[in-house]
């Protein structure tokens, strides 16, 4: 009997001008790695007279003080409150935006009839667009009078509750606002992350659910929010990065006052972006690097953070 | 012995799932209900105005759904009190997204005048009357900048893209991932680092490093878009292409790349809008200013920067301005938004 004829290796060639062409083309795909490491380097280098001064009470302290403009050895400067108060308003924003996007999510893939699920997809997509400067100045104009009506009944009624109680009633510019207005914006990335998720459910398993004589809920609760879990949770990571780094909505929103407040409705906070905002215009050289290395801080931690929701989210989607 | 009796007769054809008027009348009748409820509300207590309302009315409808259809069993009226909650959740969602468009509308109309679109700020105060002054010298200065932002992030954005897609290179999974990632950087970041970079090295604030710093903000969604567009470019194209003896650089760039046209223009699109209203990082480069300008080494205004540093002011006519300038920026992404729908069906309908 004739053996079958030997495997051939086959290879690929590429031309002179293809290599040319696919050497030009990685080259140009490796530049977001390039700015990414420049972003590292050139704050951490602006930066680093700060790490080294203050080590890291630069990031436990909460003191803002540059002392004397002329010597830069009284300066005593950590942005503690600051990572706080971003960690803060972000967890607020998530919790508001996280139950709500998953209702929204929900009802466009699955109640709403179809060409209002077309139309509300392309909706979400431009409300997430919406420039940052404008949900600033509406939370700035419209938002904060009524938060403020809001955070007086809570205060009158659940000023037992540590988080909610006040030192001195001034309730305007609070973490609850500047929260509030972060899960507005938020709001469409993570719904739109649940949407994509929730619809690459198995479609057997839901039908599965309707022949065993279930409600369309039951089909919902077991089948599709269990699967879309993880890209929930994803999502809400991807929107709690953009809401760390919010800078012109918390800066309008927010009172900026270097002090750790875990009261929410009290008018006292900052994020380490609108910090940087809002002392870089006067700044000293001195603080100038302080700026910068607070830069750096928050450029890491979003990095995590989202580093981490990309991890969630794409094994979400290789599950299908 | 039993038999069976075969008749000729189908049964009609019916679609149980279908909605019946008697569907429709309950969910009328459900929202009238809880509607009533919400006013009951806001005149017997502390509750007030359209909130109030809407709060009383979500608060009822689910409960009312359960309490009607519980005779029916738990199952049903478990289903419906899902219905109502997820339908009243969604539909406080719009709510803020109504009261913007309706607010940056109602207010930015006011300082609109003949000449809005056409003065500059050089000789006007902000607090100046609002027949006065206008938006001109900040919409020529975001044009600049961002036309020599998509210069830049455009073809590097889609570059990445056909490296991920085509090329499929050793590193096209890293390179998705740190697309990612650079989505990610917040945009005083990107700000804070041309500061660092191109401000202090070629001194001071200018249209190029506003721009620069654009580009890091906007090449994460073209590069995204683009992506996905190139995927829906079917094999058969690159094969034939191939089979013809064309190079691969020639298949990219005379087949791939012409047949998704409208789609790269539509990542473009996208990306102009999401960077267009970027106002951190042009705080940090390209800085406030109020007379026209061209030159890309000077200071120039931008849109964001105007409606940011008019309401700083805290000067009544100033924020009137800060609102007319918000209604022309949403304007702008409005119509961006359009451009890149209609841009995108027309690929779809190839």
């Amino acid at each position: 009997m004739e053996s079958p004829p030997e495997q051939r290796e086959i290879e690929t060639n590429y031309t002179r001008v293809d290599r040319v062409f696919r050497g030009f083309v990685a080259t140009a795909a490796l530049f977001s790695l390039v700015v990414l490491i420049l972003i590292a380097a050139f704050l951490l280098y602006r930066g680093f007279e700060i790490f080294a001064d203050f080590g890291l009470s630069f990031i436990t302290s909460s003191t803002w003080n540059i002392g004397n403009p002329e010597d830069p050895t009284t300066a005593v400067l950590g942005i503690g409150a600051m990572l706080v108060g971003s960690v803060l308003t972000a967890f607020i924003a998530i919790l508001f935006a996280v139950p709500f996007a998953v209702a929204s999510a929900l009802f466009i893939e699955f109640y709403a009839p179809r060409f209002l699920r077309t139309l509300l997809t392309a909706v979400l997509d431009l409300v997430a667009a919406v420039p940052s400067v404008i949900y600033g100045i509406w939370g700035y104009v419209v938002l904060l009078p009524l938060v403020e009506d809001w955070s007086v009944t809570l205060n009158k009624y659940l000023d037992w509750i540590p988080i909610f109680g006040v030192e001195t009633p001034i309730f305007g510019r609070s973490p609850f606002l500047a929260g509030l207005l972060l899960a507005i914006m938020i709001l469409p990335i993570v719904t739109s992350v649940a949407r994509e998720v929730y619809s690459q459910a198995p479609r057997d398993l839901i039908d599965a659910s309707y022949a065993l004589g279930g409600t369309k809920w039951a089909g919902l609760r077991t089948v599709v929010l269990p699967f879309g879990r993880s890209g929930l949770v994803g999502g809400a990571m991807l929107g709690l990065g953009r809401a760390m780094g919010e800078t012109v909505a918390v800066y309008l929103t927010l009172n900026l006052v270097f002090k750790v407040n875990f009261q929410v409705l009290a008018s006292a906070g900052g994020n380490v972006a609108s910090l940087i905002a809002n002392k870089f215009g006067e700044a000293t050289a001195y603080e100038l690097k302080a700026l910068m290395a607070a830069g750096l801080v928050l450029f890491l931690v979003t990095l995590l953070v989202n580093f981490m929701a990309s991890v969630v989210v794409n094994r979400a989607r290789k599950i299908v | 012995m039993t038999t069976y009796q075969y008749t000729d007769v189908v049964p009609a054809p019916r679609r149980p799932w279908d909605h019946r008027r008697s569907t429709a009348l309950r969910a009328v009748l459900l929202v009238v209900l809880s509607g009533v409820f919400g006013k009951l509300l806001t005149t017997t207590t502390g509750l007030g105005g359209f909130l109030g309302w809407y709060v009383g009315l979500a608060v009822a409808m689910p409960v009312l759904a359960f309490v009607g259809s519980v005779r029916h069993g738990w199952n049903l009226a478990s289903d419906r009190f899902a219905t109502s909650m997820v339908s009243v959740a969604f539909a406080a969602v719009t709510i803020p997204w109504v009261s913007i468009v309706v607010t940056v509308y109602q207010k930015g109309s006011k300082a609109f005048h003949s000449k809005y679109l056409t003065d500059d700020m050089r000789i006007t105060p902000s607090s100046d009357l609002l027949e006065y002054g206008g938006v001109a010298h900040a919409i020529i200065g975001t044009l600049i900048m961002v036309v020599i932002a998509s210069l830049i992030a455009v073809p590097l954005g889609v570059l990445a893209a056909v490296y991920i897609v085509e090329i499929k290179g050793r590193f096209a999974k890293m390179v998705r991932f740190l697309t990612q990632a650079m989505s990610g950087v917040p945009s005083i970041v990107a700000g804070l680092f041309i500061y660092a970079t191109v401000v202090i090295l070629f001194g001071g604030f200018s249209a190029w490093a506003g721009a620069l710093s654009l580009v890091i903000l906007m090449l994460p969604t073209v590069a995204r878009t683009s992506e996905e567009v190139l995927k829906i470019v079917p094999d058969d194209l690159r094969s034939a292409s191939y089979a013809l003896g064309a190079s691969q650089a020639r298949t990219t760039f005379r087949v791939v790349l012409p047949t998704i046209a409208s789609g790269l223009v539509t990542a473009a699109v996208l990306g102009i809008a999401r960077v267009v209203g970027e106002t951190a990082p042009l705080i940090l480069t390209s800085s406030y200013f109020v007379a026209r300008s061209t030159s890309l080494t000077d200071p120039i205004a931008s849109l964001p920067i105007y409606i940011f540093s008019s309401l700083g002011l805290g000067d009544d006519n100033a924020t009137t301005r800060a609102w007319g300038g918000s209604l022309v920026l949403l304007g702008v992404v409005f119509v961006l938004f359009a451009l890149a729908r209609i841009l995108s069906s027309r690929l779809s309908r190839k």
